[in-house]
């Protein structure tokens, strides 16, 4: 090595020109479209003016529901790149047949598997639970905002700051080829030598920073911001199943954190605890990943079952059928989840006694699941059911979440499972619980939120030709799957020897079309309903005639949700108030203690992913650099003491008033 | 900044220590720490195993020291929450300790038939 190169190596780490991905015509195609799309969007931002408005209102926001709707946009924007995944390997995999190699090299399918499926779980579904759990439940407790808001807002930026890092591994290095879990030995330094599972790891710690604390914050903000008299079994179900959510967060997210702090050591200092030899253990890492992996799940798929609850009984017109055993039903899943985890490796040889303790829990807690469908028929029975596109989803969601869960209960057979583990089946079925559970469930809760969010009702139109697109696409795309996976056909292949086994590939492969036709009108139906906004405007701030509190402030929300905190005596209390009739309060507003926005988050959340940048590269000094300015901004961060002001009475009587004019309006044209 | 402050004035309910408490706690850590420290260090037990679980309880205890004197907690703290909070954890951290270690150990009979030893080590 010249000296030259000893200097570059010590400015730049590993990061060299060859690190740049310019052999693959497909990643350089990509840039480009990205760099100009980038480029594009940056450009219209300086033009029209909008950074200033975007630092000052967004950015830095510390107001829970700008929080929410930035977790959801990033959420979207990370849904079309792990969908872009999706359909590339649909493909490879309709076309690898007869001596073809299709169109992706070994290199770049395993790529593409491991970034969909790390994309999909960490910055898809997280940010879709969080950004709603984050707009809804203070709105449902009837509070401010969450208890720590200044959290909220860096929780936002370290999980951005970590999606940041996935897409910067698309185009400056690789990504990992270990699939989403990066299972060691092979996520190992010996068989994994290049940036691909650093770039992993750290991505997924400092977004961890953000979920955890996040959980913290909501469970604080569920236990000590509830109105007055909303007991814990008044809360509405939404809330609940956050609580639930969150709690599972905080309690699993360290296992996660450490798990892959024992792998970075293994990597970056020469330990060997998941190593083939010298005593490591790579079966302790499948053991420890999924002690975090499953409770996951539920924290995915318990925010949705509370938004087909609210959006059950608000289309329906009733209250839910068996609150407090949904509510049971929620806390039993919550305890449950943490002992089925060997499910996930009964063919790794703990034997039968092991086996079979974890085969019967699994199918102990479809009991709980199978109650909560229940709840939801029952409330639809003799009920005069408003079939709206929120209603819709939770229909699709019911009908297909049962299949899911009964292949489930299948795989929960350990011989059944020696059979299936590893096949196109268990992909089926996981992605039949998690798109028909988690992502049809996010859909209805836009489709119902939306109007609070933003003052006007989505079209139905384009709503409903992605939901048709979506729900016939789903199963084009996934039942194939489930019968090649009984045919014997393992998940993660790249061509294929049989050429019978085509057929199945090119109608999972048409299915996935329609997905993407779906999810084209998903963006049209947004599109259009933001040009015809006035068209679809919602004054009364209650759209769907709702029964919990988030329906009794206006649309989209004041900056202080309530002008008074509301009073709660039932269950559903927004119902129970418009059916007494109760006023709106005219006079008493006092001003309002607000916290502040802050830029600390941005920049903490900037620093971390320089920090981890340098660490993925090996460029120790800017590590170090990064590192020191962490701890630095928010040692400083803790001495500024501009952190709250007081909304002007002038203001709020001003906003009211408005509120009061509205209301004026919907109830003359009503 | 004197609004700033009114938010620190608020009782969260939770009992503050007094210097006694954080003598008492302090003192209890020291001999709680120093203890194991000797057991490894003049090895007066033969048997390894046996020193191990020693210190294992006493890091166990310790855990609780820290949790009665510096975080003052109780079962009335928080109204409750706190102890629920702390059951909740138990349970977990036992179901994930007894879980890890009978699945591991199963898996190690059943899969590892070769050396474990770190003498092997280069």
């Amino acid at each position: 090595m010249t000296s030259a190169d000893q200097h570059w190596s010590f400015l730049l780490g590993k990061l060299t020109l060859e690190a740049l991905p310019l052999h693959e015509p497909i990643i350089v195609a990509t840039f480009a479209a990205v760099a100009l799309g980038g480029a594009a969007v940056v450009g219209a931002l300086t033009y029209f003016k909008l950074w200033g408005y975007l630092w000052r209102e967004w950015f830095t926001s510390v107001d829970h529901k700008k929080i929410g709707i930035m977790y959801m946009i990033l959420g979207l924007v990370m849904f079309l790149r792990g969908f872009a995944d999706a359909i590339m390997m649909r493909i490879q995999q309709a076309i690898a047949f007869n001596g073809s190699e299709g169109y992706l090299n070994a290199h770049h399918y395993d790529q593409i598997f491991t970034a969909h499926g790390v994309i999909m779980i960490f910055f898809v579904a997280m940010p879709f639970v969080t950004g709603l759990m984050n707009y809804v439940v203070p709105l449902q407790i009837g509070a401010r905002d969450v208890s720590f808001p200044f959290l909220n807002n860096f929780s936002f930026w370290m999980t951005t700051a970590g999606a940041a890092l996935v897409m910067a591994s698309l185009f400056v290095g690789e990504f990992a080829q270990t699939g989403w879990l990066a299972y060691p030995p092979l996520s190992g330094l010996s068989y994994s030598p290049g940036v691909g599972v650093d770039y992993y790891i750290w991505a997924l710690q400092i977004a961890g920073v953000g979920t955890t604390l996040s959980g913290i914050n909501l469970i604080a903000t569920i236990v000590k911001l509830r109105a007055p008299g909303m007991t814990m079994m008044k809360m509405p179900v939404f809330t609940w199943t956050s609580l639930c959510t969150n709690v599972l967060i905080v309690a699993s997210f360290p296992v996660l954190t450490a798990v892959l702090t024992l792998l970075t050591l293994d990597r970056y200092v020469g330990t060997n605890f998941f190593t083939n030899d010298f005593g490591g253990s790579p079966m302790m890492y499948v053991n420890l990943i999924w002690i975090w992996g499953h409770p996951e799940v539920y924290i995915l798929v318990l925010p949705v079952f509370g938004v087909f609850s609210e959006v059950t009984a608000t289309f329906c017109g009733k209250k839910l059928f068996g609150y407090s055993s949904m509510v049971y039903a929620t806390v039993v899943i919550t305890i449950l989840s943490y002992v089925v985890w060997l499910h996930h490796f009964f063919t790794m040889g703990s034997g039968a006694s092991v086996n079979s303790f974890f085969g019967i829990t699994t199918m102990v807690i479809s009991i709980p699941t199978g109650a909560k469908l229940f709840n939801w028929l029952f409330t639809m029975y003799r009920a005069r059911i408003r079939f709206d596109l929120p209603m819709m989803w939770t229909l699709a969601f019911m009908l297909t979440f049962v299949i899911g869960g009964m292949t489930g209960v299948l795989l929960a057979v350990p011989p059944a499972d020696f059979v299936l583990h590893n096949s196109l089946f268990l992909i089926a079925h996981f992605h039949n619980v998690i798109i028909g559970g988690v992502v049809f469930g996010v859909f209805a809760a836009i489709n119902y939120w939306w109007p609070k969010a933003f003052g006007f009702k989505l079209e139905p139109f384009w709503g409903k030709v992605s939901f048709w697109c979506w729900v016939v696409g789903f199963w084009l795309a996934f039942t194939p799957l489930y019968a090649m996976g009984l045919m014997g056909v393992t998940r993660r292949l790249r061509v294929f020897d049989d050429p019978s086994l085509q057929i199945w590939f090119v109608i999972a492969a048409i299915g996935a079309g329609l997905i993407a036709c779906g999810i084209a009108a998903m963006l049209v139906q947004y599109a259009v309903s933001i040009i015809r906004r006035d068209q679809n405007r919602d004054l009364t701030g209650d759209p769907w005639n709702g029964r919990t509190l988030e329906w009794a402030t206006s649309s989209p929300p004041p900056a202080y949700n309530f002008a008074f905190t509301p009073v709660v005596h039932d269950l559903d209390n927004w119902a129970a108030m418009k059916r007494a009739g109760v006023a709106r309060p005219a006079v008493g507003f006092r001003p309002i203690h607000m916290p502040r926005n802050t830029g600390a988050g941005v920049i903490l959340s900037g620093l971390s992913a320089i920090c981890g940048f340098a660490l993925i590269w090996h460029i120790w000094w800017l590590a170090a650099v990064g590192f020191a300015a962490l701890l630095f901004t928010a040692i400083a961060h803790t001495f500024n003491y501009r952190r709250d002001f007081h909304i002007p009475v002038e203001t709020v009587i001003e906003t009211e008033a408005a509120r009061s004019r509205e209301l004026a309006l919907a109830g003359a044209a009503a | 900044m004197s609004a700033a402050h009114d938010t620190h004035g608020a009782d969260d309910g939770a009992a503050h220590g007094t210097m006694r408490d954080y003598a008492i706690g302090f003192a209890l850590s020291v001999v709680l720490t120093a203890i194991p420290f000797w057991l490894v260090i003049t090895q007066p037990l033969a048997d390894k195993g046996l020193t191990g679980g020693i210190v294992v309880i006493f890091a166990a205890v310790q855990i609780v020291v820290h949790m009665i004197f510096f975080l003052h907690m109780n079962a009335k703290s928080e109204g409750g929450w706190n102890l629920l909070a702390l059951l909740f954890t138990a349970v977990l951290v036992l179901i994930v300790l007894s879980g890890s270690l009978w699945v591991m150990h199963h898996l190690n009979t059943n899969m590892m038939p070769m050396s474990h030893s770190m003498a092997d080590m280069p």
